[in-house]
């Protein structure tokens, strides 16, 4: 992990009286995949608000490819090569699904040819391309979350940020999104930050897995070791269920 | 044919709109004095709705105080015409660079601040409303008595110094509607359009994009300032006199918004078929108002199409009317 792609070193954030992040350091490696779980107001949404310049951290910093961004505004962590998706969608209703992707590829080209080539290969890619010319505002949330990402997408970014995308989904458009995130980072060497609530997707697509509670981080390591860990268990399913189940 | 491609228009749609620019070109020999002069206002206001459009409708910051940069325009010009001989059209420059800026200063104030929505639009009234009283105690310009263009009685019209008949200005307004028209469409395609579409649609999400919010507003205040200072100074010369009382009037950056708003925000036909409808049929009321001696009648029709527009087609007489008479529209 000496090489990382993303590196936080020490994060924190507070709100009046709430510690939302407390010293959170992870890295993520370039191609990696790793997942931020934890339970509701762990502080995932925070961390990541704090890694796309959405919020400045009160203490700590964050590093990408060498490079500091720590307190930058959310259009510089995007063009430093942060990509990151909305837990509550925010699509652009009025535009067809295209031209939202398009706005994302124009970061990287101003001529307008290319940018609706790249956006209709993502939407190609993300199962979106039939709904095309379609005004966003008219999507399905579940599609309304792939819109999501396929707009952060088409900024190239280094490393993508997705907050709860497979939220509401079918289990059968579970497994879709999971192999179609396993490929792009596979075929791409895209690197995936993710949080989720689906546990289906979380210990089929991450590599690594790190796990918030109150703000801290209590564990990380590979999937098959974070399900195992006493501390994981006792926060998500409680102290008294986490003793009586056998072999934990 | 490769104009209409041009716009992004189709067949049936090009050959509409060539038919009516075909009719638009040749109606001053068809009308009397009167109508031109009717005409002339209708595309006045069609002008200030493309240039108020491009700020409100494609990047979504309401201003309701575009009277000062028609006001910055027509005074800048008139101005340096009156004092020094000043061609208008460079005196046009002047003002488009003067309001360009004061836009941008504007802009660049409340947004630093994070001042949006309604309280940014509050802000637009307010400096408008200062500027007029300003104006008001600006002896240079005339201050209250008003700002007056000598005029000439030639036996032409003479363009070069703006000086001419009603039939003139028809023209010269017809161009530069016509050159909004296809900037504006231009805009529209490209990143910048994009852009300013994504800042009105949800400025959280552009900025996740990539997008510098701030700078792309400026972008859009400073041009439709810019545009409006420009038709501002063909006001000027069109009426050959100023007072800060009717030319930073509120009353006109209620009027130049209401046209974009009943033909369709956002879109680039809207303003124009707002204008005609608007100004041409409240040319009427006011005729038949000073006919029937009911004083009013105007803006009793202004406020009556803009409730109907706002309770039945909330997007605009144009998007409706393009899927009615088969037009393709490109956006909504």
């Amino acid at each position: 992990m000496s090489a990382a792609l993303l590196e936080v070193r020490g994060i924190s954030k507070r709100f009046r009286g709430l510690q939302a992040v407390d010293n959170v350091s992870f890295a993520v490696p370039p191609g990696g995949i790793v997942a931020l779980i934890g339970p509701n107001g762990a502080g995932k949404t925070t961390t990541f608000n704090l890694i796309a310049g959405a919020m400045v951290p009160d203490g700590g910093s964050i590093v990408l490819d060498g490079a500091d961004i720590t307190g930058g505004r959310p259009d510089q962590a995007c063009r430093a090569g942060i990509g990151r998706t909305f837990q509550l969608v925010k699509p652009f209703g009025a535009l067809s699904v295209l031209q939202n992707v398009m706005v994302g590829a124009f970061k990287a080209t101003a001529d307008r040819v290319a940018a609706r080539r790249a956006a209709w290969e993502i939407l190609e890619r993300l199962g979106l391309a039939e709904k095309a010319e379609n005004p966003a505002k008219t999507l399905t949330l579940p599609e309304r979350k792939r819109l999501e990402t396929a707009r952060a997408l088409a900024t190239r970014p280094k490393i993508l940020l997705l907050d709860e995308v497979m939220a509401g989904l079918r289990p059968t458009e579970i497994d879709q999104m999971v192999r179609a995130f396993a490929d792009l980072s596979r075929e791409t060497g895209l690197a995936i930050l993710l949080t989720e609530h689906v546990m289906r997707a979380v210990m089929a697509l991450s590599h690594h897995i790190v796990v918030l509670h109150h703000g801290q981080k209590i564990c990380e390591g590979a999937p098959e070791q974070v399900a195992r860990d006493p501390q994981v268990l006792e926060c998500y399913l409680g102290h008294a269920q986490a003793a009586e189940r056998p072999g934990a | 044919m490769r104009a209409s491609r041009a716009l992004g228009l189709s067949p049936r749609a090009a050959a509409a709109l060539g038919l009516f620019l075909a009719v638009m070109l040749l109606l001053p020999f068809l009308v009397n004095a009167y109508i031109v002069s009717v005409l002339v206002v209708v595309l006045f206001a069609a002008y200030f709705g493309q240039s108020w459009n491009i700020m409100t409708g494609f990047a979504g910051q309401l201003s309701l105080g575009h009277a000062l940069y028609v006001g910055l325009g027509a005074y800048t010009s008139a101005a340096l015409f009156v004092h020094f001989g000043l061609t208008p059209w460079l005196g046009m420059i002047a003002g488009m660079a003067v309001a360009a800026l004061a836009g941008s200063a504007i802009a660049a104030l409340s947004f630093r601040f994070r001042v949006g929505g309604v309280y940014f639009a509050l802000l637009t009234i307010a400096f408008a409303e200062f500027t007029r009283i300003l104006f008001d105690h600006f002896g240079w310009v005339g201050a209250t008595e008003g700002l007056f263009l000598p005029v000439a009685n030639l036996a032409h019209d003479d363009p070069v110094r703006l000086r001419g008949s009603p039939v003139m200005f028809y023209y010269l307004l017809l161009v530069l509607s016509l050159a909004a028209l296809v900037l504006s469409h231009s805009l529209l395609d490209r990143r910048v359009g994009y852009y300013w579409q994504a800042i009105r649609e949800d400025e959280e999400a552009a900025r996740a994009l990539g997008i510098d919010v701030f700078r792309y507003k400026i972008a859009a205040m400073a041009l439709s300032a810019a545009m409006t200072a420009l038709g501002g100074t063909l006001l000027a010369f069109y009426d050959n006199n100023l007072y800060p009382d009717t030319v930073f009037a509120m009353g006109r950056s209620i009027e130049i918004i209401i046209a974009p708003i009943i033909g369709g925000l956002g879109t680039l036909f809207g303003p124009i078929v707002g204008a005609f409808l608007l100004t041409g049929l409240g040319e009427t009321m006011t005729n038949l108002s000073t006919y029937f001696e009911i004083s009013g009648l105007k803006q009793w029709f202004y406020g009556a199409a803009l409730l109907a527009i706002v309770a039945l087609q909330p997007s605009g007489l144009w998007p409706w009317l393009s899927r009615a008479l088969g037009l393709w529209e490109r956006r909504r």
